[in-house]
């Protein structure tokens, strides 16, 4: 199988050269950290003034945990190192509580994030003659934007299209004779669904391979679409933390994805208590940002289940390999590819006073792509007697949805007193989704 | 003006029983019914015997439930022509009709109309329908018929 490199030296380093560079990055990273109020605060508790207080990659431990609440609780600035104009980029993913999470990349920083993308892009067997079709959305969320500028830095040609659409999806890649999609599994799998009824048989089409990502899906459902389009499928692994994607790809031997350890420190933790696991055990994935420096983010706590392989890979590459996503410590949703939190739902429409207290979230299967229904009741008191107000009061809750969640939702009203109440930890969710 | 009473109810089996079982134990009587669809919800909108006890006792069951001023309407005798010369007398005076269901008692055959309407100007519509040989009833009258 032919292996290409974009930076050789660094795919291909050795373990101690590989850590004496996370080292000084590290280091770096620190500097950054201490002008910040959070990690200022943080770091000198931990007995950290200087960089050169952490001597050891094993002193990083010494720094503790950051989790997502600690993101939102900083809101805006209180993370930010740099001075406002040196930020070059925000990218914004919304909150569960009506507080966003930001990050901020400087000029040398979204070159470095650009950077390691188009590494991920070359290990996967593209190179500069690819029509690279972008299929993720653009905007805050950080899928598109980033694999845009990875491809354009790799020399690709993009399709910057976006998401959705499926008519126009298809024509492009007709047009242009697109070879390289990004895409998440459940949409691709949905275009399939359609191609026939324009006119379109995937054989007619150039497409070589896909990058998955943004949601969990299994090896089947990566071998189904490498069969329906007569391509090959690559998983990534990314989060809007951590810039998005580019923390882990996979290479042509498609035997899950290095995680790029000049660029990101990964430890596994024990969930429950911290401990840091050996490789090849199960825990929550724990990042350190190398090569952020407008906003440094160290030891966080990204709530995803996965564990390192620890045999070598063929392609040669020594970063180590992280599996797939094998779920989550929290209960976070991915619908259509969107990260959403029960929580997120539960504040709008409780928001709402013509809503009642109870309400349920429900997930199905609408062909490939996910169906997202939110049932609520509606509050006696508040009760009109006319349809019309129904039919606003369920435009209302949907349209609100849709601002905090990105995701259009089916809305019914049920009567008062008839979903179920739980007491304790409510289980507002039921997902009846058939699991790609 | 006559009461009707408005429920919210589910799409699914059972809810018109239960609305029925509440207000067969308090010995309710009904009148008149219909019910408005919107796929999974609907309304069911009633005339009763005594609206603000079965407001109250559907209430206190954790139903949806309102009381709604309707215009019954009554013409005299049966005969073609009455609902047209109605809606003309409505459309005169600019008034939407939201709802309406309407009959004729078979003992009697007086037709009689249950109209949910928006009045944009306010017109005094008793003193308009009167003038073209309607009546309209109150609680009261609806139930001396």
């Amino acid at each position: 199988m032919e292996v290409n490199f974009w930076n050789p030296e660094v795919e291909t380093m050795e373990r101690s050269q590989l850590e004496a560079l996370q080292l000084k990055r590290l280091q770096a990273v620190i500097g950054y950290a201490l002008k910040t109020p959070f990690y200022q605060k943080r770091l000198s508790r931990a007995g950290i003034s200087r960089p050169e207080d952490v001597r050891s990659l094993q002193e990083l431990q010494k720094i503790p945990f950051t989790v997502k609440d600690d993101l939102r609780q900083n809101f805006p600035a209180g993370l930010l190192a740099v001075d406002m104009e040196e930020v070059v980029r925000i990218h914004s993913s919304s909150g569960t509580t009506g507080v966003p999470t930001v990050i901020y990349l400087t000029a040398e920083d979204l070159n470095s994030w650009t950077d390691l993308l188009a590494r991920s892009i070359i290990t996967t067997g593209c190179c500069r003659k690819d029509i690279f079709q972008n299929m993720m959305s653009y905007g805050l969320f950080t899928g598109g934007l980033g694999l845009h500028y990875g491809a354009e830095r790799v020399g690709m040609t993009v399709i910057p299209v976006g998401g959705g659409n499926t008519q126009r999806q298809v024509q492009l890649m007709r047009d242009f004779k697109t070879t390289v999609v990004h895409v998440t599994p459940s949409y691709l799998l949905h275009i399939h669904t359609r191609l026939a009824e324009f006119g379109v048989k995937a054989s007619d089409l150039h497409l070589r391979r896909a990058f998955l990502g943004a949601e969990p899906y299994s090896e089947n459902t990566r071998l189904k679409l490498q069969e329906l389009y007569g391509i090959d499928a690559y998983n990534s692994y990314g989060l809007s933390e951590m810039n998005g994607p580019s923390v882990a790809f996979e290479c042509v031997y498609k035997k899950d994805m290095h995680l790029w350890e000049d660029a990101y420190i990964v430890e596994i933790i024990d969930p429950a208590t911290g401990q840091i696991l050996p490789d090849g055990q199960k825990g929550e994935v724990v990042l350190t940002n190398l090569v952020r420096h407008a906003m440094p983010l160290m030891r966080y706590r990204t709530r995803d289940l996965a564990f390192l392989h620890t045999e070598p890979c063929p392609c040669g590459r020594t970063h180590r390999r992280l599996s797939r996503i094998q779920g989550r410590t929290d209960d976070m949703l991915i619908i259509n590819g969107v990260n959403v939190f029960p929580s997120q739902i539960e504040e709008v429409i409780m928001a709402i006073p013509e809503v009642g207290t109870n309400y349920m979230i429900h997930l199905t299967s609408a062909g490939a792509l996910d169906k997202l229904i939110v049932k609520v009741e509606i509050y006696s008191k508040m009760f009109t007697g006319d349809l019309n107000s129904l039919d606003a009061l369920k435009g209302k809750i949907r349209d609100r949805l849709r601002a905090s969640i990105t995701i259009n939702p089916h809305i019914e009203l049920h009567e008062p007193g008839s979903l179920p109440v739980f007491e304790g930890k409510a289980k507002h969710v039921v997902d009846n989704r058939e699991k790609l | 003006m006559a009461r009707q009473l408005t429920i919210f109810l589910e799409n699914r089996p059972g809810r018109i029983k239960s609305i029925s079982d509440v207000l067969l134990e308090n010995n309710l009587n009904i009148w008149a019914f219909t019910i408005q669809d919107r796929g999974e919800f609907g309304l069911m909108k009633m005339i009763v015997d005594k609206p603000q006890t079965a407001q109250l006792v559907l209430a206190d069951r954790g139903f949806a439930c309102v009381l709604k001023e309707v215009l019954a309407v009554t013409a005299e005798s049966d005969k073609p022509g009455n609902l047209e010369r109605l809606t003309s007398a409505l459309l005169e005076q600019g008034v939407n009709i939201k709802d309406v269901s309407g009959f004729v008692s078979p003992r009697d055959r007086q037709g009689i109309c249950f109209i949910e309407f928006e009045n944009p100007d306010g017109a005094n519509l008793e003193q308009t329908l009167g003038a073209v040989g309607f009546q309209i009833l109150s609680d009261r009258q609806l139930y001396e018929l």
